[in-house]
């Protein structure tokens, strides 16, 4: 017979690839936060002097703060005590000069999770900075991109090799004050990616990191700052895993982009930490805080997020179009199944004159998942004409899971034009039964459903995690019907 | 190749079908027709395995094995094919998509490798032409926007390709003009052969005047109350089905 609503409900089998663990020699700090540890992190990564106050300016901040609970998930409370600040295979002194000095089974991790690191492994076209817990470990293709003067490195060698550059724009477009887990990123963020793309230059090839949770009881907070100069054009791909562990891990990020005048910055996500099991235990919180600033006219930067993994979601990548004629865009896939939380969507803030953002959120929710967009879109006196067309759908499986959504819209300016759309549907018995009795089994049908569904996002993706992200809505959407 | 004995079907607690018995060979097209609510729609679901329906007595064999016990997806590639009476919609899915991925899974059950792209475009392109229809249909949604004769167009496209061994067609000629009915009827005579049956559940004649049946059996309160030739079919035009029922009621 075919899937009936009570079987669509049954929610069991959900396999999570990359859940392996990888035994190393680590250099790991024991549990705690204080600002001795700030110290130490500074110290152990070389930092320049005016890094090492930032982080106490930040520290000192996030202490008079609260976390915040506007939020539409649910978790308890995160004791930042318990939680080791620094985690890193040991290497020789200098860090790894090639590949042959990184641990094999570091490299061997990345073998196994498709992300070999071997540049004659590579997809041709796509250079890779790996991020293992709190380090960097590898950055491929670095040679070719500094022919054409881009700078693609792991944050702390910026901090030691362009520390002008860094101290110029870090923390320019998400400020140490911003929200709480951006206080606390400010304070200890480890690693994460650089990029500078000079003037003019279109970068010759996709720029990605992959980030990698291996360490039990660490936090990874990374940090990512791209700055595209004038006329300049890039597309960034970030991945992540994280083993499957019974602990709740944090992952609290913080990604600025910068767009200077006629640039273009293409930032795309697919997100598949470690969600949990069937029963909720365990899973990674995801707490990220990214945000664009369109400083340039004519500049646009466009998110576009596969959002499967993860306990608990929570991020708004945000554009602020402070030049004239900038454009924001926002294409995101969240899907939550089991017990996952997920509270995403974007902020697109108009200040420029003619400033135009695209908002177009897909919501996936199957199980006793609940899945939220929170979006908000401020126009402010300023920009004359500005635009924004906002859809926003939702897809229910089964009748155990919810679906909310809480848009915010703020107009200052009475010429601007603000559409918004919003669906809510759920797949039909009716559609299954129709996919089924064409041959295909249930599972198939549900993963071709929510794929069709996805679509319009999806052909935002670059070609290779496009296929990434299908075939990972297929995986985490296993077990989802009987 | 289908055999029903003394088939009893129930919604929850209402008999619907009290006891049919069908033989269908390879090569024959039988008209199940009957008043509204007879259960001629309940018999294509039976068939095709839609969920909502028990069954109280009697069984259903197909190519000698135990239909009813099948899941719809074995049944669909074994072979069996519903063209719905209402096609729904899939929103973003190509109807191009869903034909591969439907032909794949089929050819899978078989043990047969996945179609070639380029075999399989030259395949569909073909059956396009067949029914008159625009190739732009690939490339849309499964039956998103489409109009009803579009929709059933569709059904019989897929059958062209699935290329079932007992196709059952469901009110198949409902919501569609003259022009789309004969296209829609040359397209399954086309598909007319000695080692596929047809079972076509329709409420008018009309459709028999462009698919001519080798047998007609009449429906009503759950049981087939008249067996003939395609002449039945003609006769039913003129008398309407009141004399069936009051027959049978009197029986």
């Amino acid at each position: 017979m075919s899937a009936s609503a009570q079987e669509v409900n049954n929610l069991i089998n959900q396999e999570y690839k990359q859940g392996f663990v990888t035994e190393l020699e680590t250099n790991t700090f024991p549990p705690g936060l204080d600002e001795s540890v700030i110290h130490k992190l500074s110290k152990i990564k070389n930092e320049p002097e005016f890094m090492l106050e930032y982080r106490l300016k930040a520290f000192r901040h996030w202490q008079t703060m609260k976390s915040p609970k506007w939020a539409f998930v649910d978790f308890e409370p995160i004791d930042y005590q318990s939680i080791s600040y620094y985690s890193a295979p040991k290497r020789k002194e200098d860090g790894p000069k090639s590949l042959d000095e990184i641990d094999p089974q570091v490299l061997e991790a990345y073998k196994k999770l498709g992300i070999p690191l071997d540049e004659q492994e590579r997809l041709a076209g796509v250079a890779v900075d790996a991020v293992f817990d709190s380090v960097s470990v590898a950055t491929t293709f670095k040679g070719k991109l500094k022919d054409v003067g881009v700078i693609f490195c792991p944050i702390s060698e910026a901090l030691r090799e362009h520390p002008e550059l860094v101290k110029q724009y870090l923390g320019s477009v998400v400020p140490h004050t911003d929200n709480y887990f951006a206080a606390l990123n400010a304070a200890v963020f480890t690693d994460g990616s650089f990029v500078y793309i000079p003037k003019g230059v279109r970068c010759p090839m996709e720029l990605s990191t992959y980030f990698r949770i291996n360490a039990a009881n660490t936090g990874q907070f990374e940090r990512t700052l791209i700055i595209a100069d004038e006329g300049s054009h890039v597309s960034y791909l970030e991945g992540c895993t994280a083993p499957m562990r019974d602990e709740n891990q944090l992952h609290a990020a913080v990604v600025e982009l910068v767009a200077m005048k006629d640039a273009v910055i293409k930032y795309s996500t697919v997100q598949n930490w470690y969600p949990g099991d069937k029963n909720g235990l365990g899973g990674i919180y995801n707490f990220v805080t990214k945000r664009a600033d369109c400083r340039g006219d004519n500049s646009k930067v466009s998110w576009t997020q596969v959002e499967t993994g993860s306990a608990i979601t929570w991020k708004y990548p945000s554009c602020v179009l402070t030049g004239d004629n900038a454009v924001g865009e926002f294409y995101s896939v969240a899907l939550t199944n089991n017990y996952q939380q997920a509270d995403t969507g974007t902020k697109m803030i108009h200040i420029g004159k003619n400033t135009r953002s695209t908002i177009v959120s897909k919501g996936i929710s199957a199980g006793k998942a609940q899945n939220t967009y929170r979006g908000l879109v401020k126009v402010l006196k300023s920009a004359e004409n500005a635009r924004n067309y906002t859809q926003c759908d939702s897809l229910l499986v089964g009748d155990k899971c919810g679906a909310h959504t809480f848009p915010y819209i703020e107009v200052k300016q009475p010429s601007a034009q603000v559409e918004h759309e919003a669906t809510t549907s759920k797949i039909s018995e009716d559609q299954l039964f129709f996919c089924q009795q064409r041959g295909l089994s249930a599972e198939d049908a549900v993963s071709m459903i929510v794929n069709g569904f996805c679509k319009e996002v999806f052909k935002e993706l670059p070609m290779e995690f496009a296929v990434e992200a299908q075939a990972l809505l297929g995986l985490s959407l296993e077990g989802s019907v009987g | 190749m289908l055999s029903i004995k003394n088939l009893h079907v129930s919604v929850g607690d209402k008999p619907i079908l009290k006891g049919i018995n069908l033989e269908i060979n390879a090569g024959e097209i039988h008209a199940i027709m009957g008043p509204n609510g007879s259960g001629k729609s309940t018999l294509s679901h039976i068939l095709s395995g839609k969920s909502g329906y028990t069954v109280t007595e009697g069984s259903v064999t197909y190519q000698g094995k135990e239909l009813l016990e099948m899941p719809p997806e074995i049944r669909a590639r074994e072979g069996v094919f519903l063209a719905f009476q209402y096609p729904v919609e899939i929103p973003g899915v190509s109807n191009i998509y869903l034909l591969k991925a439907a032909l794949n899974s089929i050819r899978k059950h078989h043990g047969q490798s996945e179609v070639d792209a380029m075999d399989f475009l030259t395949l569909v392109k073909g059956k396009v032409r067949l029914l008159e229809m625009d190739e732009k249909f690939l490339y849309r949604a499964v039956n998103e926007g489409f109009s009803g004769g579009e929709k059933k167009r569709n059904e019989i496209l897929q059958m062209a390709i699935l290329e079932p061994k007992l196709c059952i067609l469901d009110e198949t000629d409902s919501g569609l003009d003259i022009d789309a009915l004969k296209i829609v009827s040359e397209g399954v005579n086309s598909l007319r052969s000695t080692d596929r049956a047809f079972v076509m559940v329709t409420h008018y004649q009309r459709l028999l005047d462009y698919i001519k049946p080798d047998y007609v059996h009449v429906l009503a309160n759950g049981q087939i109350v008249k067996s003939g030739g395609a002449e039945l079919a003609l006769e039913l035009e003129e008398k309407g089905y009141s004399w069936l029922e009051d027959n049978q009621v009197a029986a």
